[in-house]
């Protein structure tokens, strides 16, 4: 029905091994989706090598995943594929809410200038997939292994020992450490006796993706009980290729066999676009769950994206979290793996992105009871922020239909708390924000900077004289003075810097630490807890 | 940290309770429940403060349950 790209299998030489000399890896990652594909990239620009397995031999079943947030494009960036990414994805940042047939509320998820990259682009998974898959083939130390399924798992102290099924048959590797990028339906969350807790949803959900040539904007737009679809929610959000997402609430005791059927599901699309000039993409009906694993890191063992943690589609909060899953681990694996790092380290990522799971999961479960109230009184309450919203600011921002992937601020033991006065700028533990600049008659954003420099640790310095002296291993980047020029001024303002402000930046893009007045020591005990040796 | 209030607020109390009371004369439960709520919603967003929120609840709870 849509794109589908084959990739061959391949014999390789860890197959001719006996499973008492099994070939060892310092690292396996299992599952080829956008997460391990990412996760798999960014070690191996690290200098890591990787063997990234999948089950499949393909991509590209059904679009699914399509909106993938500002922050996931700039991590993309970071691994070289965010213009490709971009060039074809449909670029949006405004979201419009609809009760039955007028606009009741509109948001603007980028209202200022001066970044980089959009709020949101739109793009079918099998296209990030793909050209995620493109840039692993430019990186001698991903081995990526199609059809290689594995099927069992052996925790040992120091390492993990796999059972691969293959066409060929099966084989074994050792590996330091394992990745599950796996999915939803992990195995591995199954081999490690893990499980999910969290709640189940009965609302079930029709997604159709048609393929049309429409005048809508490039919005994304939400109803509350439309005429064409009375009593239930709908949404609408624009793909490449003149694709679009259509996606209807149905009642809880749909049956899904019947509901999928497309001359089922035709009828609803022409009520809702009032023709029938349209060609099924993909259709799928579906449950969801806002649910996590207890805890992400079994020992060697780590579990990143939806094999650890999943949530409603209404916040596109799936994807985008799994790629900051991979980023948060990618660089600490890195380091543990060089030695440079203690194991702990391991376990920060389990602590800042089981809290980001939380936070993901609460506001997705919010924006679900909002779209599907539980009870009497709950529906009350929505209709009566509904009514309200027409006339009322405060109820316009109560209405729920999704709120959209931020990036996750963390409570970390990694963070230097702030010592000195702050007004604004990211605080320790948040993201990086964008700016632009100049180098030369060159136009720069930091984002772009900070994308240089993809290994390790970078110190953004806003230029008073003399640069504070840092280890070799930190990058700089240099604004005013004989840096990078800040002519609007936006860098200075978004990180309320005054000349001589230092802002410690972790190879995530992460906020370690700031300082008005920093000193070699300050700066260093930041760098040395930044990196898990307390 | 503010404190709900539970002084009396109103120089005629009887004047609050008339006012809200007389806002549901008339209506059908339906009508009345949807009433309620909105006030609540219009209510809570001007005391804009969880905290006070919290406790209001907590009270109103304990007051349902000794009815």
């Amino acid at each position: 029905m849509n794109a589908v790209r084959q990739f061959g299998y391949l014999r390789h030489p860890d197959q001719d091994r006996v499973r008492s000399r099994a070939a060892h890896h310092d690292v396996v990652v299992v599952g080829a989706g956008p997460i391990g594909l990412s996760l798999a990239i960014d070690l191996a620009q690290r200098g890591q090598r990787v063997v990234l397995l999948d089950d499949a031999d393909r991509i590209g079943e059904g679009s699914r995943a399509i909106c993938f947030s500002k922050r996931s494009l700039e991590y993309w960036d970071r691994l070289g594929v965010g213009q490709r990414m971009v060039d074809k994805g449909v670029v949006w940042k405004v979201g419009k809410i609809f009760a039955r047939d007028a606009l009741l509320y509109q948001f603007d998820l980028l209202p200022e200038p001066g970044h980089k990259r959009p709020a949101f682009i739109n793009l079918q998974q099998y296209y990030a997939e793909s050209y995620l898959a493109d840039r692993t083939a430019e990186l001698p130390s991903i081995d990526l292994r199609w059809s290689n399924k594995v099927t069992a798992l052996e925790r040992h102290n120091d390492h993990c020992a796999l059972t691969i099924e293959t066409p060929d048959g099966p084989y074994s590797v050792n590996a330091s450490y394992v990745v599950a990028c796996d999915g939803a339906r992990s195995a591995l969350r199954g081999m490690v006796g893990a499980d999910f807790e969290g709640q189940a949803f009965e609302d079930q959900f029709l997604i159709a993706d048609v393929k049309m040539t429409a005048a809508f904007p490039t919005e994304r737009w939400f109803w509350f009980d439309p005429p064409f679809h009375s009593g239930r929610s709908a949404l609408l959000h624009r793909q490449p290729d003149d694709v679009w997402r259509i996606d209807l609430q149905l009642s809880r005791d749909a049956d899904p066999a019947v509901e999928r059927q497309p001359e089922n599901v035709r009828p609803r699309i022409e009520r809702m676009l009032g023709h029938g000039d349209f060609e099924f993409e993909w259709i799928s009906v579906y449950r969801f769950h806002c649910r996590r694993m207890r805890r992400f890191v079994h020992d060697r063992v780590i579990f990143a994206g939806d094999s650890a943690h999943q949530v409603s589609p209404f916040g596109a909060r799936g994807a985008n979290s799994g790629l900051e899953d991979a980023e948060n681990l990618a660089w600490k694996l890195a380091l543990v793996l060089r030695g440079v790092a203690p194991e702990t380290l391991i376990e920060s990522y389990n602590t800042e992105r089981s809290a980001a799971a939380d936070e993901n999961i609460r506001e997705s479960t919010r924006s679900t009871d909002f779209m599907a109230p539980a009870t009497a009184q709950e529906a009350r309450m929505r209709q009566a922020v509904l009514a309200l919203a027409k006339d009322t600011e405060f109820a316009k921002r109560m209405v729920n239909g999704g709120r959209l992937s931020v990036p996750s601020v963390y409570e970390t033991p990694l963070s230097t708390p702030d010592a000195e006065q702050w007004n604004a700028g990211p605080r320790p533990g948040s993201s990086l924000i964008d700016a632009p600049l100049t180098d030369g008659d060159k136009d720069i954003y930091l984002s772009a900077a900070f994308a240089e420099n993809r290994d390790g640790f970078a110190l953004l310095e806003f230029a008073n004289g003399a640069s504070v002296e840092v280890g070799a291993n930190v990058r700089r980047i240099r604004i005013g003075g004989d840096g990078l020029a800040d002519h609007e001024g936006l860098a200075m303002k978004r990180y309320d810097a005054t000349p001589g402000t230092v802002y410690l930046l972790r190879p995530d893009g992460y906020v370690a630490a700031r300082f008005r007045h920093p000193s070699k020591d300050r700066v260093a005990a930041a760098l040395a807890r930044a990196n898990g040796l307390q | 940290m503010t404190k709900l209030s539970t002084s009396s607020n109103f120089a005629k109390p009887d004047d609050a309770f008339r006012m809200i009371l007389e806002a549901h004369r008339g209506l059908e439960d339906h009508a009345s429940h949807a009433l309620d709520t909105a006030l609540v919603l219009i209510l809570a967003n001007h005391i804009g403060d969880l905290d006070v929120l919290r406790d209001a609840i907590e009270l109103a709870k304990q007051s349902a349950d000794k009815a």
